[in-house]
């Protein structure tokens, strides 16, 4: 009844294709919207900040970078992490060359920095296919972060070898350093992250998108319809490299406050492939699903057996934590390969029939 | 001009002007190419049964190791405790063919490739719970692998080779021997190789499938054992070892996905090589460690002229 879609018609093309074509979906993303940037701040506590929002958003955004690449585009990717690391070393050397940068300036470039390195990953992915190409990824991602390790240059050759996020000023606020408040945090994370998910959403369903999928589904097939392959797959390792490296900026710079080159090495790949699949492969809404299950997943578990007053080791948490990932990705695996995203799906075309199912 | 010099002339005369370091370097790199080699057989196998990239053999070694070990520690003697160990391993393999690859049959690759990875956390999770996260010691000694080296003076110089690696090479050796007569000479070998060459023709001839991945599994799975052995008692015990096990898909990717001799080739050849990079050219130009990433470049260049790898079936896509 909520979600009736009877008497919504359509008279134009342009209406059936537009962003919304059912009203309660626009209607929905709203109240979320307006959840996330009025409500949810008022609200927060900092710790709530710091252990949900701001991760999760952070996360989402990488898994979003990730998934243009393996879910529509279908070229496999494990070096996520450090494509992140190229993103934060950018945007670090970035505000130390020019400390008048404007922050969301500074971000959106390094960016910029990511991109052109994946570009060159994935130059073997016009030769190299499937699982095969795995190893293209993996190279980058070891040597990146033995470069991260050795070339002094990157971390102005300090002493700890890591990178420290110094205070940045944006528009006489704090919004990154020891001195930045977690609200501004969040809002400035927000920001960016609507922004590129905006940019996201519109690539996908546009022509690039179409593109992406079809030399997803049969890259020969793709090339006999008139698809320039290299074209198809280096704007795809462009992008989601580009939206992967704005992730590890924001990952450093607003919520951890400093990074060592072993930061970005390949369980932070993994988590983000993860969240990724959980969420959905080849959606865009998966990634926010996704992520907000893996980030809450450790703070449940170790907040629920506080509550029924039981006492585990913070070890066993981490490692039942493991088990259960592990656990819900062949489950998901499973059930439904296509992740909470499908049950989404799922839910609304039920919920579209409801009260009376055929 | 000098730096060309220090890249393409020093490391060379290095190598000239030493030539028992130059045989110790490369003895240490075959022997850890012969573990990779053996991780990559692993991988192989299950491969060419079923097209499953196993993620999981990294983690099965440690696993393995780890159940020797803890079985052992709990007053098993050893054998027993090797026996007990093999008992788990079957019982793991026909765990994750029931619950987790007879639901995904018939998915595409990539879908399989990942539940391997959850299976992988799930046994990390595991292994941590029950042994513990520190290093232990590979009890080596009570299975009888010798300890004490070998002192070798070729062209008058000095090399030192350990009992133990001598052991390890002679029983990889015979393990890969064992391992191709089972799969040409014995009949559930052969249905193996069945599988692998076509899965329909296969289970139309009356190969059950399922009973198949179970034994792969679990070949597999005592691979992974003797792996977890010879390098448990050269390193330790530890879960260090996954990550090191991951060396293992440049490996295959060297020599191809479907080839044993390739799996044996790519280790062989990435483990001395690697090696040689790192104390001729690494250490003296590039700030050492490069033994991170070698690998992986090395099979990503080889690649880039053999996509399917040097072993590998030749790639023919259709429409």
């Amino acid at each position: 009844m909520l979600y009736r879609t009877a008497g919504q018609f359509k008279t134009s093309y342009r209406a059936d294709q537009a962003l919304f074509p059912v009203r309660q979906d626009a209607f929905l993303l709203g109240i979320i919207l307006i959840f996330a940037w009025a409500v949810l701040p008022l609200t927060a506590s900092e710790f709530a900040y710091q252990t949900l929002l701001i991760p999760v958003l952070i996360y989402a955004l990488a898994a979003l970078g990730l998934n243009i690449l393996t879910g529509y585009a279908g070229q496999l990717s494990l070096g996520t992490g450090a494509f992140m690391g190229v993103g934060a070393y950018a945007c670090y050397k970035l505000i130390t060359i020019f400390p008048e940068i404007n922050m969301a300036v500074a971000v959106l470039l390094s960016g910029l920095f990511s991109a052109a390195v994946g570009v060159l990953f994935g130059l073997p992915s016009l030769r190299i296919k499937g699982f095969y190409l795995a190893i293209a990824t993996l190279a980058a991602q070891f040597f990146l972060v033995w470069l991260f390790e050795k070339w002094g240059w990157l971390y102005n050759y300090n002493a700890s070898g890591a990178i420290q996020v110094p205070n940045v000023e944006m528009f006489g606020i704090w919004v990154a350093g020891p001195l930045a408040t977690s609200t501004a945090q969040y809002y400035f994370v927000l920001g960016i992250v609507t922004l590129l998910t905006l940019v996201a959403i519109n690539l996908t369903r546009g022509s690039a998108g179409r593109t992406w999928k079809a030399v997803r589904d049969m890259d020969i097939a793709a090339e006999l319809i008139g698809i320039n392959l290299m074209k198809a797959k280096l704007y795809a390792f462009a992008i989601s490299s580009y939206i992967v490296g704005v992730a590890g900026a924001l990952f450093v710079f607003m919520w951890r406050g400093a990074a060592e080159p072993n930061l970005f090495d390949i369980d932070l790949s993994f988590r983000v492939l993860f969240i990724a699949i959980i969420g959905g492969l080849g959606s865009i809404l998966g990634n926010y699903l996704g992520a907000i299950l893996i980030v809450a997943l450790p703070v449940l578990l170790n907040t629920v057996p506080d509550a029924l007053g039981l006492t585990i080791k913070s070890a066993t948490v981490e490692h039942v934590n493991v088990i259960i990932v592990g656990c819900l990705i062949i489950f998901f695996l499973i059930v439904e390969p296509h992740g909470l995203a499908r049950l989404w799906q799922l839910i609304r075309e039920k919920l579209m029939l409801w009260p009376f199912p055929h | 001009m000098e730096l060309l010099g220090r890249i393409f002339v020093d490391p060379f005369a290095d190598m000239v002007g030493a030539p028992d370091f130059l045989l110790q370097v490369i003895w240490e790199g075959l022997v850890s190419g012969i573990l990779y080699a053996l991780i990559a057989l692993g991988f192989v196998l299950i491969f060419r049964s079923s097209r499953i990239f196993n993620f999981a053999q990294g983690i099965m070694v440690v696993f393995a190791a780890l159940t020797l070990v803890g079985l052992h520690a709990a007053g098993l003697p050893a054998w027993v405790a090797f026996g007990g160990t093999l008992v788990v391993m079957f019982g793991l393999a026909v765990t994750i063919e029931r619950v987790v690859l007879r639901p995904l049959i018939g998915q595409p690759d990539i879908i399989l490739f990942m539940a391997t990875i959850g299976i992988t956390l799930v046994l990390v999770g595991t292994g941590e719970i029950i042994f513990g996260g520190e290093n232990k010691v590979m009890i080596a000694r009570e299975l009888g692998i010798p300890s004490g080296s070998v002192e070798l003076n070729p062209w008058g110089g000095f090399m030192l080779m350990e009992a133990r690696d001598i052991t390890v090479v002679i029983g990889a050796v015979a393990m890969v021997g064992a391992l191709l007569a089972f799969l040409n000479y014995s009949r559930m070998g052969r249905a193996i190789r069945a599988l692998g060459d076509d899965h329909q023709a296969a289970v139309s001839v009356g190969i059950s499938l399922t009973t198949i991945w179970v034994l792969v599994w679990f070949v597999a799975g005592i691979i992974a054992l003797m792996t977890g052995i010879a390098w448990g008692s050269r390193a330790g015990v530890s879960f260090a070892l996954e990550i090191i096990a991951l060396k293992a898909l440049p490996v295959l990717m060297l020599g191809g996905l479907e080839s044993i001799t390739g799996a044996i080739v790519g280790g062989l050849m990435i483990g001395v090589l690697e090696k040689l990079f790192e104390i001729y050219w690494g250490q003296p130009l590039l700030g050492g460690s490069t033994e991170a990433w070698f690998a992986y470049v090395l099979a990503l260049v080889v690649l880039l002229f053999r996509p399917q790898g040097l072993f590998g079936e030749k790639i023919i896509e259709r429409v």
